[in-house]
């Protein structure tokens, strides 16, 4: 499905505005990917209302992309289908988790999904940091929201931008196994400004729970 | 456990890089994990290594392209979804860091602790893998004898501090040494040390990702 025409059929089916906070800002960012805050508004749906219309949007994406992902790890068709299922329905279960101030929506699902594919390979559980949520009544700075799935949008356009080669090899350390292969050219990947917006979340998140 | 907030030896790039995309064995995940529990700016870089996979899962590439579901499978999935119980996060009380909790079966007090001479003891905690990660006890003003690697050991402080030819390591800190580090560890005089150890003969500084992260050193 190509990016562009699936954004111009979302601007009719969205509910309404997302952020509601940020439009007096000042910092707020100029442009922020349309897919992006849909997906976003999706897991709130499902956090907030158990919104099964908003959990088959985000399978019928998701999901597909989620098989191809294990598939290409080495999985086979049939368990890759029904692993991604498993998880899609972890991200039904663990909606108020998801802190779109630290992830985009296809973050946190790649996240859930490599930890599932290394669990389904052993007999713990994947060892993962703990947890940090969002308090009940702490809400995410919505600029920090917006600074953030901007600058994961950009990654994505640095990563289309890259020479095919360099992309392949980081594609196989995500999707294959690429354990001593070497890279040896400079990508210059935008990480340092993502790391830098999550940093910031971190700590408003840190002392909003203080 | 909260956060600390002076932790100056931290994990590398190449370490987080492997988390992030699977690579590395249990025992070294467990340390990572348990490092980052305590570390934002560790937990920083390992978001920003996730954005790079998350990046990818949206890519258009031919090789990371979707794949369709079979028929059944929304259908399966809505009913699963119905099965599932509210997810709640109970946060036990511990004075270990939540991923070493399960490894443990509690808390400090539930280590079964074993001497392994000069009042030192160890705990080896169960993990698949060829890296082994145990518990050490290293009591106040006690040395660990200079040992070899082979591979890379890593030693995450989890109470006290110790100090070697590498300086000091406080709660938080983590040492990453390999064959050539003079590593002859020494608990300070004030309190017992307590640390997760993770040797892996596998894990060597020149054979991880070596060019991979090159690119990305200085986030």
């Amino acid at each position: 499905m190509q990016a562009d025409t699936y954004s111009m059929g979302l601007e009719s089916r969205f509910c309404g505005p997302v952020f509601h906070n940020a439009a007096n800002s000042d910092r707020t960012p100029a442009k922020l990917d349309s897919d992006k805050t849909h997906w976003i508004n999706c897991i709130s749906r499902i956090r907030d209302s158990r919104d099964q219309a908003a959990f088959v949007e985000l399978f019928q994406y998701f999901a597909p992309r989620v098989k191809g992902f294990l598939m290409r790890g080495g999985t086979d068709a049939a368990l890759a289908d029904e692993t991604a299922q498993e998880v899609m329905a972890t991200v039904w279960q663990k909606a108020h988790l998801f802190d779109p101030t630290r992830a985009s929506v296809a973050t946190w699902i790649f996240t859930i999904a490599r930890n599932r594919k290394i669990d389904a390979l052993r007999k713990q559980k994947r060892p993962e940091p703990e947890d940090l949520s969002w308090g009940p009544e702490a809400e995410p700075d919505q600029v920090d929201v917006l600074s953030l799935q901007q600058e994961s949008s950009k990654l994505t356009e640095a990563i289309k931008a890259l020479p095919e080669k360099q992309r392949v090899l980081i594609e196989q350390a995500y999707f294959g196994d690429l354990s001593h292969s070497e890279i040896a050219e400079k990508t210059g990947l935008p990480l340092g400004t993502i790391k830098s917006r999550i940093r910031l979340a971190l700590e408003r998140l840190r002392h909003s729970m203080a | 456990m909260t956060k600390m907030t002076n932790i100056t030896h931290h994990l590398t790039d190449e370490l987080i890089m492997g988390y992030s995309t699977g690579q590395l064995s249990e025992a070294v995940e467990l340390l990572i994990a348990t490092h980052i529990s305590m570390c934002d700016d560790c937990r920083a870089a390992m978001d920003s290594f996730d954005a790079l996979g998350g990046a990818l899962l949206e890519g258009d590439s031919q090789k990371t392209a979707p794949v369709e579901m079979s028929d059944a499978s929304l259908e399966a999935t809505l009913a699963l979804i119905k099965t599932l119980p509210p997810l709640d996060t109970p946060k036990p009380a511990s004075n270990l860091p939540a991923p070493l909790i399960d490894y443990v079966g509690g808390d400090l007090d539930n280590v079964k602790w074993r001497p392994v001479g000069l009042g030192v003891r160890q705990a080896v905690l169960q993990t698949e893998g060829d890296a082994v990660a145990r518990l050490l006890y290293i009591p106040a003003g006690v040395g660990v004898p200079q040992h070899s690697h082979g591979g890379m050991e890593l030693t995450l402080v989890l109470q006290g501090a110790f100090s070697d030819a590498d300086g000091r390591f406080g709660p938080g800190d983590v040492e990453i040494a390999d064959e050539d580090t003079d590593h002859a560890p020494v608990a300070d005089p004030s309190e017992d040390c307590i640390c997760l150890a993770v040797t892996d003969a596998a894990l060597k500084f020149k054979s991880l990702l070596p060019r991979l992260v090159q690119p990305f050193v200085g986030i």
